[in-house]
């Protein structure tokens, strides 16, 4: 096969001139980092939120609580991305609209892209965040009952401080996952990095150093988060608890 | 406000319908290549042949850590190219359907090997123990004793993914196919009615995926009072 490898193409201008394509994978890196931590703070918020609405005995809250876990949970994320996307600026009162779709079309397609990340990790998070309050022995939320803590009271200091610490570790995968799927959003045209290396592939004739190196880069991601996570697990074990090992 | 017209959705259906097939088909093709090739995966990671046991590791690992439309992308833009040149074909074959599959495929048996290994660690020890006392070859106990324990408790993990997967292929967008997703996107765009054929196609796999995670739901409980 003939294939010209030449690692030298990050170093050319681009066709515009004002950058090397090196700069371009550069801004998709920041871009795909960038836009997966501010989701992920979102979804964090959210997520144990509506996880933990989905443990309280009202029917009203738990009932909606569910409905938008079940709602997020059930339709594909590049679905959700389009409809944030393309319909919502639609739906919204006029004025709102326009406004929206008169504003930098960079900070149009970040939002859409933010927004649908955020809520559809968030209602994978309230599952954990759930199952963790659920893994409690019930005994603790009776005990708290019992000494005079109301429901809000006993939540605050006998059932959360313990969950949380212990859906720790099953939130790693969805970190993880937060970062994969930010991909996603090359598809509304966010030149994150996937993005990136797919317009190297048009620019340049280098498709198999622009995949390498976009594909490098997700690995590289993976491994910080996974080692960062560990850290972090490691802090906030439970000692002697199951999971805590 | 947005005006709605739901008047293009009717004559598109038969369209909308031919993208669900390849939706359906995709999905199929990929959850029993996943299952096969996720357990072939699983029992080599498992083996204690250990450069068996690092090659699996390194391939599910390297497909964990990629996105799915990064491996779409490589299945869609380089590998046709390379196949081509490989082995001689005319250029300008289309390939996407197959490559698009075979990317998928490669891509989610990663994700039911890891399903499959823990399935098979949850069979008792005892149990392959108990084989080899009786006489089984390795081979022998695996198929007769062990897979079929493991994938009777894996039955809802396989099928979960099933679902998750079905929604994934939505993403083969990215290759230009005209799956379900693809086609309403067609005809909305063809019409200038996006707004309503992304809302119709929403709820198409809303409906769907709901009503499946809820079948599986009943099934899970049936299977633990059994």
């Amino acid at each position: 096969m003939a294939y010209n490898w030449d690692w030298g193409v990050f170093l050319q201008p681009t066709a515009s001139g004002d950058d090397t394509y090196l700069g371009w994978m550069i801004y998709g890196f920041k871009m795909t980092i960038g836009l997966s931590l501010a989701a992920w703070v979102l979804a964090l918020l959210i997520g144990a939120l509506v996880g933990v609405l989905r443990t309280v005995p009202n029917k009203w809250l738990s009932g909606i609580a569910t409905a938008w876990v079940e709602l997020f949970r059930n339709i594909p994320l590049l679905v959700q991305l389009f409809l944030w996307y393309f319909v919502l600026p639609e739906l919204l009162p006029e004025s709102l609209g326009n406004a929206y779709k008169q504003s930098n079309p960079v900070v149009q397609q970040f939002l859409a892209a933010l927004l649908c990340l955020a809520l559809f990790t968030s209602a994978r998070v309230a599952e954990q965040v759930r199952s963790g309050i659920h893994s409690l022995p019930p005994g603790q939320k009776n005990a708290g009952l019992a000494m005079g803590f109301t429901l809000p009271q006993t939540y605050r200091f006998v059932l959360l401080p313990m969950a949380f610490r212990i859906v720790v570790p099953p939130l790693t995968s969805e970190f993880l996952n937060i970062f994969k799927n930010s991909a996603v959003c090359s598809t509304i045209g966010l030149l994150e990095l996937a993005a990136q290396g797919r317009q190297l592939v048009d620019y340049t004739a280098q498709p198999y150093e622009s995949f390498i190196a976009v594909t490098l880069a997700y690995l590289i991601i993976n491994v910080v988060v996974m080692f960062g996570m560990r850290w972090v697990e490691a802090r906030v074990r439970v000692p002697g608890y199951i999971g805590g090992k | 406000m947005h005006e709605f017209d739901w008047s293009s959705i009717p004559g598109s259906l038969p369209f909308l319908w031919q993208g669900m097939l390849v939706s359906l088909k995709i999905t199929g093709v990929a959850v029993v290549f996943g299952i096969v090739w996720g357990t072939v995966l699983a029992m080599a990671r498992l083996s204690s042949i250990k450069p068996l046991a690092w090659l699996a590791a390194g391939y599910v690992n390297l497909f964990r850590a990629v996105p799915l439309v990064m491996v779409l992308l490589w299945f869609f833009l380089i590998v046709p190219q390379l196949l081509e040149s490989l082995l001689g074909m005319p250029a300008g074959t289309d390939m996407r359907m197959s490559s698009a599959i075979t990317g998928f495929a490669l891509f989610e048996a990663a994700y039911y090997s890891e399903i499959i290994r823990a399935g098979i660690q949850s069979v008792s020890k005892g149990q392959m123990a108990a084989a080899s006392a009786l006489g089984m070859s390795y081979g022998q106990s695996m198929r007769l004793v062990v897979l079929p324990q493991a994938f009777r408790n894996m039955v809802p993990l396989l099928l979960t993914q099933g679902i998750i997967l079905f929604q994934d292929t939505s993403l083969v967008y990215v290759s230009a196919l005209a799956d379900f997703f693809g086609a309403a996107y067609k005809v909305g765009d063809r019409d200038g009615r996006l707004v309503e054929m992304l809302l119709f196609a929403g709820a198409v796999y809303f409906v769907l995926c709901f009503v499946a995670s809820q079948l599986v739901r009943h099934y899970q409980k049936k299977l633990k009072t059994a």
